[in-house]
């Protein structure tokens, strides 16, 4: 479990702990379509995305989102999580992994506590930026 | 087609209510490989100190999105969903959410604009997330993007 990070070591630049996914398969996301309800057949019937254009099916980017959650739950617990923001650049296609990676890029007051904000960005397999965001966590 | 700004800026979807299911956060965290077990297990959760087991930060948006026909919004906006990009998605945490609350989303279009003389449109959807006590835990707001064909 991951514990709060306390405000007397925490310093604008320090990393959160790299995650990297396994290949995204077609399995990944049927499941992440029957989890979180978003049945769009972009993201799971190749034939029907073929007709719309798409070379195959591509990633929900609300499956690199909650990838790049994970990483943030891996730097502080999901409580001290005030906000967490994402635009998505580019898409996620099957066979890549996601790479996501954070710094600390201000250490601020706010509401009576200590908060860090948090660059964070996932990176696929192909070296292409697909989201970047921020977070803002309190301290301990 | 242009999104028909005089009936869509501004429009309001009918609230829509959702209990938050046990069974449901356990598939979500096995979708997104969180092997964290507050996600999955309520005796884990419990230890770590939560009442329940929490509702993972990303989930609110499908808890969102979980209303009946889901893309009827776009059907009513003549949007073909097959044009269509997730743009941007924020989150505000105001409150925890643990499986068994019961959340009611009321979601508003607050802008819609174009780029690259029309070939990209957006809107934005802004939801306040309020549980059965009527507390403000949450607000989302989510821009979609529209590939318009030239």
């Amino acid at each position: 479990m991951t514990t709060q990070p306390k405000t007397a070591f925490v310093k604008v630049g320090d990393t959160i702990p790299a995650l990297t996914t396994e290949p995204i398969t077609r399995t990944t996301l049927a499941l992440y379509a029957g989890a979180s309800g978003d049945h769009n057949p972009m993201h799971i019937d190749s034939d029907f995305a073929k007709r719309a254009g798409e070379s195959d099916v591509f990633a929900h980017g609300m499956l690199s989102m909650a990838y790049l959650s994970r990483a943030l739950l891996g730097y502080a617990p999901q409580s001290a999580v005030r906000s967490f923001g994402v635009r998505f650049a580019s898409i996620v296609r099957v066979g890549e992994q996601v790479t996501c990676t954070g710094q600390v890029v201000e250490v601020f007051q706010a509401n009576g506590e200590t908060r860090a904000k948090l660059d964070l960005t996932a990176t696929t397999s192909k070296g292409v930026v697909a989201l970047k965001g921020e977070a803002v966590i309190a301290l301990g | 087609m242009p999104i028909d700004r005089t009936t869509f800026l501004g429009y309001e979807l009918p609230p829509h209510s959702m209990t938050v299911d046990a069974w449901r956060l356990s598939f979500f965290a096995k979708a997104i490989g969180e092997t964290d077990p507050i996600y999955s297990d309520l005796a884990a959760a419990k230890t770590a100190g939560h009442p329940g087991i929490p509702l993972p930060p990303t989930m609110i948006f499908c808890m969102e999105q979980g209303r009946p026909n889901a893309y009827k919004l776009m059907d009513d906006m003549g949007i073909d969903i097959s044009r269509i990009l997730h743009g941007e998605q924020h989150f505000a945490y105001h409150k925890p959410v643990y499986a068994g609350d019961t959340l009611t989303f009321a979601t508003k279009i607050t802008d819609i604009y174009d780029k690259k003389g029309g070939a990209l449109e957006f809107f934005v959807r802004s939801t306040r997330v309020t549980n059965q006590d009527r507390a403000l835990v949450a607000e989302n707001r989510g821009v979609v993007v529209i590939r318009n064909l030239a």
